[in-house]
């Protein structure tokens, strides 16, 4: 009896609990991982961006102050020396009224970097799938209700060139498929002497700029004596949505902090 | 000696965890959707991502009833959308929102969603879970922010419970909230009116039934397609413009003058009871309704479906066989099920100013 006992023990034991606890899928990978930082610089022109209270002067020199400020990254990717895309598949809502989320942090293999790209908003399958969450969460303000969809970039403040109620600015682009999308590609290429290293155990950063004064020209030139408010996919949002995209420059990178 | 039994009944406590952890206790109950015998397969896998479980369906139909997804807590999703009305308003060509407001559509029925590839009048939804966030914010309709929702039917521990059941934990967020609404409303089905038992040989047509199908089959099916009785396109059928509500339809969402005064075909299940009839409600009988595809079709404007640009000629006796016809699509089971039914929370209704 106590013969089989010790048998049969340790042998149902193996079943319930090892078997349960077994790891499923891939081995371990070997690949070290260090981290990266993509840092978003929101700014007007010298100024830095101050929601709320800050003039600021557009190229039109329309007076306007904003209230809100945020944007869709998703899709980054990265190009490693051996010339492969590392691709993150995730999304990010830079939102400048939340210093946290201004910095992005995501996890590379240990390799040397050339090229930075990501894309502006989210891709439509995130958009035709249902309910979403964490920055997909219809609760970031950032899902239009009536027509399903997430907002690209979100831009709202008041301007006394504003004609309109309360002298509103709203620029909401959205619209993702088809003709309408206004989902924009960027592609930053490093300057020679600027390689990102990734390092396992150490952080590099990307700086990021978006300068809010090529905002207004460009694809569409925008005054807001015009054009106060954007707020339905069409013509209008994928112009704005080109001008947006060409804030975005690289201003440094800085290895293994 | 001693040592050998502390090491077996530890064995044994290992042992009876390990069985506990093995048998997982609490599993939900898996559901299917059904989908009918000859039946196309629904358009899209709406339950792929949100497994279909009696605990999230019966989550989804306490939250399909409760008042507190309105601003005030008057409006429910089922107080525009009846059950005895094959879920849209009776009786209402536009349904009531809070503060004395008016929606500005027909609120349509809702039964075989799994087969909608877009939702609303003019398609701008394009997923079931996705629905709710219309009108719980629209101003005239719930008047409420999602935020403020979630934290209502957070401070209710009846709802942590069933969020517990039906995800395996208390967190209420609002993806969990939204995908069991889509749980109850996706589950909610029509396939046994009288036309289907037919179908399925349970029954037979009266004469008159059997001539106005004919004549259905000639002369409706090509939009309101057999089995779903809808094809779900966007199609103009000859209504003008309302003056006050200006509804251009499709077009609002695409942008395209060509989907002008488009609408969605809807389905003709349950017709007798959907009334009032098109996106406005403009019409309140069936017979009207007839009376428009045989006279009163505005063919003159530049988006009008090619299929009515002649009108759809009627004889009485056919208007009068159709009229049969369309009866036979009514699903007093769908109508009458318990299971669709208001769960016994009405109170939640009345409790509105606790929660405001």
């Amino acid at each position: 009896m106590k013969r089989l006992l010790k048998f049969i023990v340790p042998l149902l034991l193996f079943y319930f609990n090892i078997a349960d606890c077994q790891v499923k899928g891939t081995r371990q990978s070997p690949v070290k991982y260090g981290s990266v930082s993509i840092i978003f610089n929101n700014k007007v022109g010298d100024l830095p961006l101050i929601l709320n209270d800050r003039v600021y002067l557009n190229p039109w020199g329309e007076q306007y102050t904003l209230t809100k400020f945020k944007y869709y990254i998703s899709g980054i990717r990265l190009l490693n020396a051996q010339k492969k895309w590392v691709v993150k598949k995730a999304y990010f809502l830079i939102n400048q009224s939340i210093d946290s989320s201004l910095k992005v942090t995501i996890m590379l293999p240990e390799n040397e970097y050339d090229s930075l790209a990501f894309l502006l908003g989210v891709d439509s399958s995130r958009n035709t799938n249902g309910a979403q969450a964490d920055a997909l969460d219809p609760l970031n303000d950032m899902f239009w209700t009536w027509q399903s969809g997430y907002i690209m970039q979100k831009m709202e403040g008041t301007s006394p060139q504003s004609e309109i109620v309360n002298n509103k600015i709203e620029y909401h682009l959205g619209g993702f498929s088809g003709a309408n999308s206004v989902l924009q590609n960027r592609l930053f290429t490093f300057p020679s002497n600027k390689k990102l290293i990734v390092k396992r155990g150490r952080n590099s950063s990307i700086l990021v700029t978006a300068d809010l004064n090529k905002f207004w020209v460009g694809k569409v030139n925008i005054k807001i004596n015009d054009t106060p408010v954007c707020s339905a996919p069409g013509l209008l949002a994928k112009q704005m949505a080109v001008n947006f995209s060409k804030l975005f420059t690289i201003e440094d990178i800085v290895n293994n902090q | 000696m001693k040592l050998k039994i502390i090491i077996f009944f530890l064995l044994i406590v290992i042992l009876f965890t390990g069985f506990i952890n093995h048998l997982k206790i609490n599993q939900p109950v898996y559901l299917k959707l059904i989908i009918p015998k000859n039946w196309p397969r629904p358009s899209k896998n709406i339950f792929a991502k949100n497994p279909l479980t009696e605990e999230g369906f019966q989550l989804g139909r306490k939250l399909f009833y409760d008042g507190r997804l309105s601003k005030d807590g008057s409006i429910a999703c089922a107080s525009c959308h009846q059950q005895f009305a094959a879920f849209t308003s009776f009786d209402h060509d536009l349904s009531h929102g809070i503060n004395n407001s008016f929606t500005t559509r027909n609120a349509p029925g809702l039964f075989n969603l799994a087969w909608m590839p877009a939702l609303h009048w003019d398609g701008g939804i394009n997923h079931i879970e996705v629905q709710p966030l219309a009108p719980i914010t629209a101003p005239n309709e719930m008047g409420e922010s999602l935020a403020h929702v979630l934290i209502k039917i957070n401070a209710d521990t009846a709802y942590k419970r069933l969020f517990k059941n039906a995800f395996g934990d208390a967190a209420i967020n609002s993806q969990r909230f939204l995908k069991a609404l889509a749980q109850f409303t996706g589950s909610i089905q029509s396939y046994n009116s009288r036309y289907d038992k037919v179908k399925r040989g349970e029954a037979i047509f009266t004469i008159s039934e059997q001539y106005g199908y004919n004549f259905f089959k000639a002369n409706c099916n090509s939009c309101h397609t057999e089995p779903l009785f809808t094809d779900n396109t966007y199609r103009n059928n000859g209504f003008t413009l309302h003056p006050t509500l200006l509804d251009m339809g499709r077009m609002k969402i695409t942008g395209n003058p060509l989907d002008s005064l488009k609408f969605k075909v809807p389905s003709l299940r349950n017709v007798v009871l959907t009334a009032p009839y098109m996106h406005d409600g403009r019409l309140y009988t069936l017979t009207q309704v007839i009376e428009h595809y045989r006279n009163k079709i505005s063919n003159t404007q530049p988006t009008i479906d090619s299929i009515l640009k002649n009108k759809i000629a009627i004889s009485n006796q056919e208007k009068a066989d159709l009229l049969s016809f369309l009866f036979t699509l009514t699903d007093e089971e769908m109508i009458h099920n318990k299971r669709y039914s208001d769960p016994g929370n009405a109170a939640n209704i009345l409790q509105q100013h606790q929660h405001k």
